[in-house]
């Protein structure tokens, strides 16, 4: 009796969670316009989104900001989380500047750099978006490489090292291998994370580079519409299978 | 053997220009004075400060902190209940997941649906409508109800997995030993399961609590005109205004609110731990 009061209560949690997921997902595929009725089954909101070019042209914008960002990301993340790995230093600094950029609000992080490239007279656009899409995964880069690597034993590539391997060897043949599920993972939630990010792009975007995130912002405050509602279905369902892949991953590591 | 970590020194510099040279120019421009045409200029001043000393100001700083605390109770009055039975279940692991998924997606598609249901002609009124509670539609949307329930949708993942996270560490035998040594059921939970996932429950308040406050899409979405919150607030001088002087001095302020938090809560810690 009290398990299954336990299970209710996690059932009911749960499915208030999902729910309003699922029904945006309903009414995408509902062909009535503006009534609750469901008036049978159509994916004729999916058609009238895909003739939206301004839509498509903020995709592919998100999709290679996203790219860019957590590439870059990713690449200074393992960088540094190896180079800490193999020089042993600690570097009090480093994560010092890293919890300030994780405990600072988006809102506030998106209002400085605004300053910033405007004092330096970067102008917003595409490059503005990705200094500061990269700024805000390489936290989370750093923390899911630096749980992988800190598991594992240095002398592995000091081992490589003395059995007459190149660095770049030992680094390509030994670590990178090694560490590569967490690279995954941190890569792919970097993606996602640039892929979602409203707060800051709203800052940093500038009029002229139209990105996925505030389209649908400015879209949403609008009201809801069924192609709105085929929209989100998409990009939730995006980044939802990255989210469990990027799981698997993480989960694979430990 | 030491090697040098050049690449240490990449990161190192990004974060210096891109994250904290900025924050400074926050503190910079919020002592400077409005520009119609440079956005900032000198003399220096004060008086951005001296303008948040109004009712009106304090008026939204009041409600801000009241929402964010009200979001942070109702969280934590869910999730305190929820981590506990989600550990003690069989499907922890899907059940991780099906938390952190919410956690990584967009949480603006997230609060684009709690529309459908909230909205006048919605799926909640539809319901109360049908089961006879209420005779007449409400009007759900656009209210300090709505916020609240988005800020508490979106945040509640935040909330649940420092609990979990704190509760997964937490030797259950010492509530076992709490009652072999006569504790009641009542006086063990309180007296030690309480005390023991504290710390995720303080870590959960504030992750939830800090963007409470700044989530300005929140209240743009599901409130009225009435319900603007301190990031609303900021996001308005910025863009809307263009008073970037007014805007720093109010960012600046509510970074110093969120700091001193920090610190209590990292003082609170230190005290525990000793």
């Amino acid at each position: 009796m009290k398990r299954l009061g336990q299970r209710f209560f996690l059932g009911l949690v749960l499915v208030l969670l999902y729910a309003p997921i699922f029904i945006l997902l309903i009414y995408s595929v509902n062909s009535a316009k503006f009534s609750l009725q469901w008036q049978g089954f159509s994916l004729r909101w999916y058609q009238e989104l895909f003739q939206d070019r301004a839509l498509w042209e903020a995709f592919f914008n998100s999709i290679a900001l996203g790219l860019c960002a957590s590439l870059l990301a990713t690449v200074i993340g393992v960088l540094t989380c190896v180079n800490l790995f193999i020089s042993r230093q600690k570097q009090h600094a480093l994560y010092l500047l890293l919890l300030l950029l994780v405990i600072i609000p988006d809102l506030v992080l998106g209002v400085s750099l605004l300053i910033f490239f405007n004092l330096s007279q970067i102008p917003l656009g595409f490059f503005s978006l990705l200094i500061a899409h990269i700024t805000f995964c390489i936290p989370f880069v750093v923390l899911t490489i630096n749980a992988r690597i800190t598991t594992m034993d240095p002398n592995l590539y000091f081992s490589a090292l003395d059995l007459g391997a190149s660095r770049y060897l030992a680094l390509t043949r030994i670590l990178l291998p090694l560490l590569w599920p967490a690279v995954l993972s941190a890569f792919l939630l970097s993606f996602t994370l640039s892929f979602d990010d409203v707060i800051i792009s709203y800052f940093v975007a500038g009029p002229d580079f139209s990105i996925l995130p505030l389209a649908i912002y400015s879209l949403v405050r609008a009201g809801v519409t069924p192609e709105l509602n085929a929209l989100c279905s998409i990009t939730f369902g995006l980044s939802m299978v990255l989210v469990v892949i990027s799981h698997r991953l993480s989960r694979k590591t430990t | 053997m030491k090697t040098k970590a050049y690449s240490v020194y990449i990161l190192y510099i990004w974060l210096f220009l891109f994250s904290f040279l900025p924050l400074l120019l926050v503190l910079a421009v919020s002592v400077l004075s409005k520009d119609s045409n440079k956005l900032v200029t000198l003399p220096l001043t004060l008086s951005n400060y001296a303008g948040l000393f109004t009712p009106v100001f304090a008026k939204i700083l009041l409600r801000s902190v009241l929402i964010a605390l009200l979001t942070t109770g109702l969280c934590l009055l869910v999730a305190y209940p929820f981590s506990y039975f989600m550990i003690k279940s069989r499907h922890r692991s899907l059940l991780l997941l099906l938390i952190i998924i919410p956690f990584w997606t967009s949480s603006l598609i997230r609060t684009y649906a709690l529309i459908a249901i909230l909205k006048y002609k919605g799926l909640l009124n539809a319901l109360l409508l049908k089961w006879h509670i209420i005779d007449a539609p409400l009007s759900l949307l656009y209210s300090n109800f709505a916020v609240i329930s988005g800020l508490v949708y979106n945040l509640f993942p935040f909330m649940v997995l420092p609990i979990v996270n704190n509760m997964e560490r937490f030797d259950f035998r010492l509530l076992e030993a709490a009652q072999d040594l006569g504790a009641s059921r009542w006086a063990a939970f309180t007296r030690v399961f309480l005390p023991g996932t504290a710390a995720g429950v303080l870590s959960g308040c504030i992750l939830v609590f800090l963007p409470a406050m700044t989530l300005f899409y929140i209240p743009n979405v599901l409130g009225g005109a009435r319900s603007i919150l301190l990031g609303n607030l900021i996001q308005n001088q910025f863009l809307v205004l263009e008073d970037w002087p007014q805007g720093a001095a109010t960012s600046a302020v509510l970074t110093a609110i969120l700091l001193l938090l920090l610190a209590c809560y990292r003082q609170q810690n230190k005290g525990r731990a000793r």
